[in-house]
């Protein structure tokens, strides 16, 4: 099974199994990785999921739609080139190995 | 062992408290019990994404299991508390057993209303993961028709996934418009024009007076043939419990600011709290995810020394076909409401005042709008009118301006 390494504003890393077609929010909620709050459960309406795509990967991001974009630029913390909502963000074999970054705070 | 906190429910309220509790350093037990045979789960998919089978079952859940293992949180499945004992600080398990506690957190949350009508047996209703799953196959089964009985968020979600399989769709409402609890009258009349246009009847003013097998009869003798009748007319929150232990208990059980009852060690928190609510003006009892969360995270400061009262902004979500309707504050009291955007379009907001003061915004496929809302609404961001009604007014500007 492909993983994802998340690390939190403050640098802790963690590494977890991320199912296939599952999101990067899910994930880390399910598994109370924290920095990452996800209040409405993955329906793209409350921005407080919000993580930095390593670079390396960002090119292998699904396009940002425009409901996506709309939040993005509602984030508490600063919007930056690969700022992403992570309930956006589904697992797919190219993202294997993913790495993001937590902001400092989401809402 | 030290008694530490018990919590009664496993909603999202429940399970909120209890991570919480850990996410603020509370170092004693943590037992939640849930009525239910599963670990908690979100509700709201289960009447959107779950039932037009955008998502399967299996990702509702809030927590994997090893996620309570390893926060320590002693997660007790298919219990039931019978009763609390103030004096010794314990709650008897209907499965015989007592568990002792320093603080109890009542999650108790709320049951389906039932209908009044003749043969409601008949009919299924909308709140547990089962009876999810029970009425995603019955919608797929249905034949001749399916009658959704009360134009509530509930209901309508019910009857948009119902109508996007195929199937021949009525809503019943008593009220003379939809969703009449929670939004303004323009709201209303925009899903009463969506669902029509997308072939569902709705019957506003209309009253069902029997749910037989294979029909509901109405109040004006008309006979609507269905296979599946859906219930959705609304809640009646869980006090018995609280109120048989002496807790004070009106619509919903009584609290502070601080999800205290009167008895110090006991909290209640979620869709069975009646809280005092700024945005209300008054008390209030919400049945949302934003108030079962940010009860909890209330709870679990107050618990562990730092509390702060609950002042968060009320907001809501429903999805009904490809429309996205969010609610930020309270609009019940408001006396005058303007227009941003196009109804024509279906991207707008409704922008909710009372004495010139902002109460609430509802927005239609306007998620910015929704999260700038929400942002003002908490800063208390003056603005006017005529402001939100102009689009060439950046909101986000004004916002960030505080």
């Amino acid at each position: 099974m492909p993983n994802v390494t998340y690390i939190s504003h403050a640098g802790e890393t963690t590494t977890i199994d991320v199912p296939m077609g599952t999101t990067v929010m899910e994930n880390a909620v399910k598994n109370g990785i924290e920095g990452i709050v996800a209040e409405c459960g993955g329906a793209m309406l409350c921005a407080t999921c919000h993580v930095y795509v390593d670079p390396a990967f960002v090119d292998k991001l699904d396009p940002i739609g425009e409901e996506q974009d709309e939040m993005l630029a509602a984030t508490a913390a600063e919007r930056k080139p690969n700022s992403r909502l992570s309930c956006q963000i589904r697992m797919k074999p190219e993202l294997a190995g993913l790495i993001v970054r937590m902001p400092d705070r989401q809402y | 062992m030290q008694p530490g906190v018990v919590i009664v429910g496993g909603g999202q309220a429940g399970l909120e408290a209890a991570a919480l509790l850990r996410t603020q350093g509370y170092a004693g037990t943590v037992t939640l019990i849930c009525e239910e045979p599963h670990a908690p789960y979100q509700r709201p998919p289960l009447s959107k994404e779950f039932l037009t089978g955008k998502q399967e079952v299996d990702r509702v859940f809030l927590r994997t299991l090893a996620y309570y293992e390893k926060q320590r949180i002693d997660l007790i499945l298919e219990e039931c508390v019978t009763e609390i004992n103030t004096g010794a600080k314990l709650v008897h398990l209907a499965g015989g057993g007592t568990v002792s506690y320093a603080h109890l957190i009542l999650a108790v949350g709320a049951r389906n209303r039932p209908l009044p009508a003749r043969g409601a047996e008949n009919a299924l209703y909308l709140r547990s993961l089962e009876e999810a799953v029970t009425l995603k196959q019955r919608i797929a089964e249905a034949r001749h028709g399916i009658v959704v009985i009360g134009g509530g968020f509930i209901g309508l979600e019910v009857a948009a996934a119902a109508r996007t399989a195929g199937k021949t769709v009525a809503v019943i409402e008593a009220a003379p418009r939809l969703m009449a609890r929670a939004v303004s009258p323009v709201l209303s009349d925009f899903f009463l024009d969506l669902h029509q246009a997308q072939g569902t009847e709705v019957l506003l003013n209309t009253v069902a007076v029997e749910v037989r097998p294979d029909a509901v009869m109405l109040e004006n003798g008309r006979r609507i043939a269905a296979d599946l009748v859906v219930v959705g007319i609304g809640v009646i929150p869980n006090v018995e419990l609280a109120r048989a232990a002496g807790l004070e208990a009106n619509d919903g059980i009584m609290v502070d600011e601080y999800m205290r009852t009167v008895d110090p060690a006991i909290f209640a928190i979620g869709d069975c709290a009646e809280h005092p609510n700024v945005f209300a003006g008054g008390r209030a009892r919400l049945e949302s995810v934003q108030n079962a969360v940010d009860q909890a995270r209330c709870v679990a400061r107050v618990i562990t020394g730092q509390p702060e009262p609950y002042r968060d902004v009320p907001w809501f979500w429903t999805d009904q076909f490809e429309i996205r309707f969010q609610m930020a504050g309270l609009s019940g009291a408001h006396d005058k409401s303007v227009l941003r955007g196009s109804v024509q379009a279906s991207k707008f907001s409704v922008f909710h005042f009372k004495q010139g003061r902002l109460l609430a915004v509802d927005s239609v496929n306007r998620v910015a709008d929704h999260i700038t809302a929400r942002k003002m609404l908490a800063a208390g961001t003056p603005l006017t009118p005529e402001q939100a009604a102009d689009e060439t007014v950046d909101l986000k500007q004004l916002a960030a301006a505080g």
